[in-house]
């Protein structure tokens, strides 16, 4: 890398000085968790209050692409932890052999499903569900047929690049299977455009460009808690929402496997799990009291998810769905 | 036959005065030195310099409120008076029919024109292939299709060797008489005014001075022109 | 003479650099899936959203520039030298601008809504075209112009004498000229179409309209499928060059930066026909000003916003786009020198560095990536290649430029040179140097400001680690930090801008 004169003092010159005594821990996460408004800074600051090191989040774009970068970078990363994953990458994650297992001693989530995995430990979890705002839309879809017939627009997020994007495909995948297309086809002139992330779809449904985006049943709370707004609420569908549960891995090739193992047994505590709710927007993996603002969030009564093999043996067949049918 | 009337012609940041009248079915030279306004005059006539104040009149009627289409002049430039793309005969054709759709008649007096000036058997050439003066030669051909009472020449011959240059006023001397045209022909040179032109206006200061017998012109030139011909007055 | 045939070694340099890629790419292509109905579908619209950008970037431009040359108006010198700016505009910071105007919540929306028009919808295949014209019409008008502005004064008042109007004026004056102009300026559009990016990415709206160029981004960077990734560069690379090879034949483009003043010849028109130029040129400039209006409007509202440590993320930016400009000046001048001193060869030569133009920025990446993924993190050289990629983009701009320049100098004061014995750093200073700067500044300028805005390369193998201006800007639009993006994209603007106008300044001191 010294090779790269121009590069090193620019992007690690700030690093240096500090990087030289304490040791850095290196989490590649996706471009949100890391902004000024995303958890990131808060979780930054708790760690680094007990741990004695230098915690730096890189965000690496959109969550789904940060298995592709992994197998870009191979062994050659930098990172020691990958957070932000979901269920549906995990396999894939895991199949690439670049990841260590967990410490055995991660306290036990609390989450709608059963959770054995020796890799990935969760942080956080919501059903999806489509946003909209109440003073436009008077009565929302309550199933994807409805949706597919009505003329709303909504923005959704590419699922080679985005874990929402995914979360969506496998939804209707789980939903309709090989039929999928089907609904794709029907649902393609209510969509307005495909984002590559959560955040672009999120915030163009917030400037108007459409009547919903694909979000979580727990984005209202953001408005209720944070905007004392609430005229933002998630259409719940009878046929059952898909749930995204979000994990963190170590790296096998860290150079920091103890600091990685004691973030990861940080992520099951209050300085992880407390910031989740006014800054993630999500529910936390682990029992914390949540806010009020909460309470008041539509839920749906059944909860769909398959299982990290079974998700990595559907991705490849929906995804060639998808792009047939929205590329027509 | 052509009469600026206390015409005031504004080109760009230059004006040139003009109080004249030009006889008809002649040659008059126009000369002065460069810069000193003798294309002003003629473009003003062909309508691409506005008059600011005054008229101008040909055959009594007034012109300078028409468009450069409608005055009956015809005018050849130093350059560029011909289509690269078009063929010669097309080039001709042009000063009959703008859109080039021609009928057998008219087919004939474009190659009537072109043998006038000599050009018949290139008639299927572009432009491009063809010599400085064989170009002038067919801008001219276009010119006698055009059939209008005046001529103007601004210095279409400058860039042409000195035996070609003669035969080209020769060409226009014969048509200004056959056809009784009124022929105004910018010159930088002297002994072309006194060849074919028998009256001059000479352009200077800003003004330009009413037609002269040319050669009383040159053997007793104005200090201004003497200065111009290179013939300063002996103190 | 041989220094001189030396000067070319960087030509090969690159000729070698853009080669290799390119076989790269075609050793790792795996085409044996084939292309599937999606790829077909990119395929396709990849293919007619150039074609349609192209053509009617062209009527737009021929129009602009038509309107333009016909009529005077007050700041009609400015505006021409404005026309150069989309060309500068980063794709995100347009894209930006656009959708304030055209999209769902924009001005246009807002302006029918009373009428009871919907809200109209940006996103999808108009969309990416809409952009495209914003983008290429003005460079087509201001080649067009310099077409215009060849044609001589006399053939004007020549068709106003013969009383040719209408068509027929059209005929004879303007498309003879425009026959030789725009296939070249068509051809460039149709390349930059072609191989789009930003703009396809983000007013695309998803498969339904992709262009291949995303399409290898996205089988890098999202599916880590380098096979595919190779096959569809190899189809994109192989379609631009055929495209390139045979329309270059036809015309050669010239200098697309320099202002040219104008004045209209004809002083007799009716008043008709000029109140419907003004007011063709008053509608083409709201088109095109709109956008960048309200992303300064929008931006200096923005300015208030600005994450804290963006001065580390610009100074980063600056420095990337002073490299990239250090660098196309080091490759362009002796390759330049080299190409000028070839005299009838030039022009081939010339060519085959405009096929450089076919290989996208994109390409150029993921081949260089391919060579380097041994032996480094393609993340760690992010910025030096954004550096190196955007100084080869910019490379064929800059030698069109320079090119000409050394060919006038030797043409204008080769002989005087030659007969009084002027050579080596003399014969540089004194003949080569005063033509040759300008074109300097010129190229030098373009390669600040397309560096300072890339977002391709930054996009592929960029991180927050490595956070350059527009990737900020993307993050922020990501995380609907609209005012923030806002004003950064004031601030990216404002810089690419200034740093090409020091450079061009500098070149014509």
């Amino acid at each position: 890398m010294n090779r790269f004169p121009l590069t090193l003092a620019l992007t690690l010159a700030p690093l240096a000085v500090a990087a030289q005594d304490t040791p850095e821990l290196i989490v590649y996460t996706y471009d949100s968790f890391v902004s000024d408004w995303g958890p990131g800074p808060q979780i930054e600051a708790n760690f680094e209050a007990i741990c004695d090191c230098d915690l730096t989040f890189v965000g690496t774009g959109d969550g789904a692409a940060m298995v592709a970068r992994l197998q870009l970078e191979g062994t050659t990363t930098d990172a020691d932890i990958v957070l932000g994953l979901d269920t549906n990458l995990t396999a894939q994650a895991a199949a690439t052999g670049l990841f260590a297992d967990a410490p055995a001693d991660v306290a036990a989530p609390q989450l709608p499903v059963e959770w054995d995995d020796p890799i990935f430990v969760p942080f956080d979890y919501s059903p999806f569900a489509f946003v909209y705002d109440t003073t436009i839309v008077e009565t929302p879809p309550t199933s994807f047929e409805e949706l597919a017939a009505s003329d709303l627009k909504i923005v959704i997020q590419d699922p080679r690049s985005s874990t929402p994007g995914l979360g969506l495909l496998m939804w209707v995948d789980t939903l309709k299977g090989d039929d999928a297309g089907a609904l794709w086809e029907a649902l393609s002139d209510n969509i307005v455009t495909v984002t590559s992330g959560w955040s672009e779809a999120y915030g163009l449904f917030l400037e108007g460009e459409a009547d919903m985006a694909l979000s979580y049943v727990t984005s209202p709370a953001y408005h209720i808690i944070a905007e004392e707004d609430e005229t933002k609420a998630a259409a719940i569908f009878e046929e059952g929402h898909y749930l995204q549960v979000e994990v963190a891995g170590a790296l096998a090739g860290s150079d920091q496997p103890e600091l990685a193992a004691e973030f990861l047994r940080f992520i099951a505590t209050d300085g992880f799990q407390g910031v989740i709710p006014e800054a993630q927007w999500m529910f936390p993996a682990y029992p914390i009291d949540l806010p009020e603002g909460y309470a008041a969030l539509n839920q749906p009564e059944t909860s769909l998810l398959l299982s990290a093999e079974d998700a990595q043996a559907r991705r490849a067949d929906a995804l060639a769905i998808w792009r047939d049918a929205l590329s027509q | 036959m052509i009469a600026f009337n206390s015409a005031k012609l504004a080109n760009g940041g230059f004006t040139l005065n003009a109080d004249l009248s030009v006889l008809g079915g002649t040659c008059t030279a126009v000369i002065g030195a460069s810069g000193a306004g003798k294309s002003t005059l003629l473009m003003a006539l062909a309508g691409f310099v506005p008059v600011a104040r005054g008229s101008i009149h040909v055959a009594e009627k007034r012109i300078d409120d028409l468009p450069p289409a409608d005055r009956p002049v015809s005018i050849l430039f130093q350059d560029h008076n011909l289509f690269g793309h078009l063929t010669v005969r097309d080039n001709v054709a042009l000063g009959l029919r703008p859109n080039l759709s021609l009928s057998t008649k008219d087919r004939e007096r474009v190659d009537e024109a072109l043998a006038q000036v000599d050009l018949h058997d290139l008639a299927d050439r572009r432009p491009a292939a063809l010599s400085g003066g064989q170009q002038q030669r067919v801008a001219l051909a276009r010119t006698l299709l055009r059939d209008r009472p005046v001529l103007l020449l601004d210095e279409p011959f400058a860039a042409l060797g000195p035996g070609l240059r003669l035969e080209m006023l020769a060409l226009v001397a014969r048509l200004t008489e056959e056809r009784a045209l009124t022929t105004l022909m910018v010159t930088h040179n002297p002994e072309d005014a006194a060849r074919i032109c028998p009256q001059a206006i000479v352009v200077t200061n800003g003004h330009a001075v009413p037609p002269q017998p040319t050669q009383t012109l040159l053997a007793d030139p104005p200090e201004d022109l003497a200065r111009y011909l290179g013939r300063t007055t002996p103190q | 003479m041989i220094l001189r045939r030396a000067a070319l070694l960087p030509g090969f340099a690159v000729l070698a650099l853009c080669a290799g890629t390119v076989l790269v790419l075609l050793m790792t292509a795996d085409g044996s899936d084939g292309l599937s109905r999606a790829d077909w579908a990119t395929l396709r619209f990849t293919i007619w959203q150039a074609i349609l950008s192209a053509l009617f970037s062209g009527i737009v431009g021929v129009t602009f520039a038509r309107a333009l040359y016909r009529t005077a108006f007050p700041g009609r010198g400015f505006l021409i030298t404005v026309l150069g700016a989309p060309f500068l505009l980063p794709a995100i910071v347009a894209v930006l601008g656009l959708l304030a105007i055209w999209g769902r919540g924009g001005v246009v929306s807002a302006g029918l809504a009373p009428f009871g028009y919907g809200p109209i919808d940006i996103y999808g295949a108009h969309g990416v075209i809409v952009a495209h014209v914003f983008f290429n019409a003005p460079l087509v008008a201001r080649l067009v112009l310099q077409g215009w502005a060849r044609i001589p004064g006399e053939q004007f008042r020549l068709a106003d004498h013969l009383g040719l109007t209408g068509w027929y004026r059209f005929r004879h004056l303007e498309w003879p000229m425009l026959r030789t102009v725009l296939p070249g300026a068509l051809l460039i559009v149709f390349l930059l179409c072609i191989t789009t990016f930003a703009i396809a990415l983000t007013l695309g709206g998803g498969p339904r309209a992709t262009t291949l160029e995303v399409a290898i981004y996205q089988a890098i960077r999202l599916e880590f499928d380098l096979g595919r990734a190779g096959f569809l560069a190899a189809i994109q690379t192989g379609l631009c060059l055929v495209i390139a090879v045979a329309v270059l034949g036809l015309a050669a483009p010239s200098d697309t930066m320099r202002g040219i003043a104008l004045r209209p010849t004809s002083t007799i028109r009716a008043k008709g026909a000029a109140r419907f130029d003004k007011g063709l040129i008053a509608l083409l400039t709201l088109f095109l000003a709109s956008p960048l209006v309200a992303v300064l409007i929008r931006g200096i509202g923005g300015l208030a916003e600005l994450p804290a440590g963006l001065w580390e993320t610009s100074v980063r930016s600056i420095i990337l786009a002073l490299s990239s400009a250090i660098l196309v000046s080091l490759l362009a001048v002796p390759i330049a020198w080299g190409l000028a001193g070839l005299r009838r060869f030039a022009a081939v030569a010339e060519g085959a560095m405009m096929v450089t133009l076919a290989i996208s920025p994109f390409v150029l990446a993921a081949g260089l990536f391919l060579m380097i993924r041994d032996h480094v993190s393609p993340f760690a050289v992010a910025l030096p290649m954004v550096v190196l990629v955007n100084a080869l983009a910019a490379l064929p701009f800059a030698l069109r430029a320079l090119v000409s320049a050394f060919v006038n100098a030797e043409r204008v004061e080769g002989r005087l040179a030659q007969s009084l014995g002027l050579r080596g750093w003399g014969l540089w200073r004194i003949v080569f140097w005063p033509h040759v700067r300008p074109a300097l500044g010129l190229s030098a300028g373009l390669a600040a400001a397309v560096s300072m805005g890339d977002l391709g390369v930054i996009a592929l193998f960029g991180s927050t680690a490595t956070q350059t201006l527009p990737f900020a800007m993307l993050s922020l639009m990501g995380a609907y930090q609209m005012e923030a993006a806002a004003g950064v994209a004031l601030l990216l603007v404002s810089l690419s801008f200034a740093l090409f106008a020091l450079f061009d300044r500098w070149g014509r001191a």
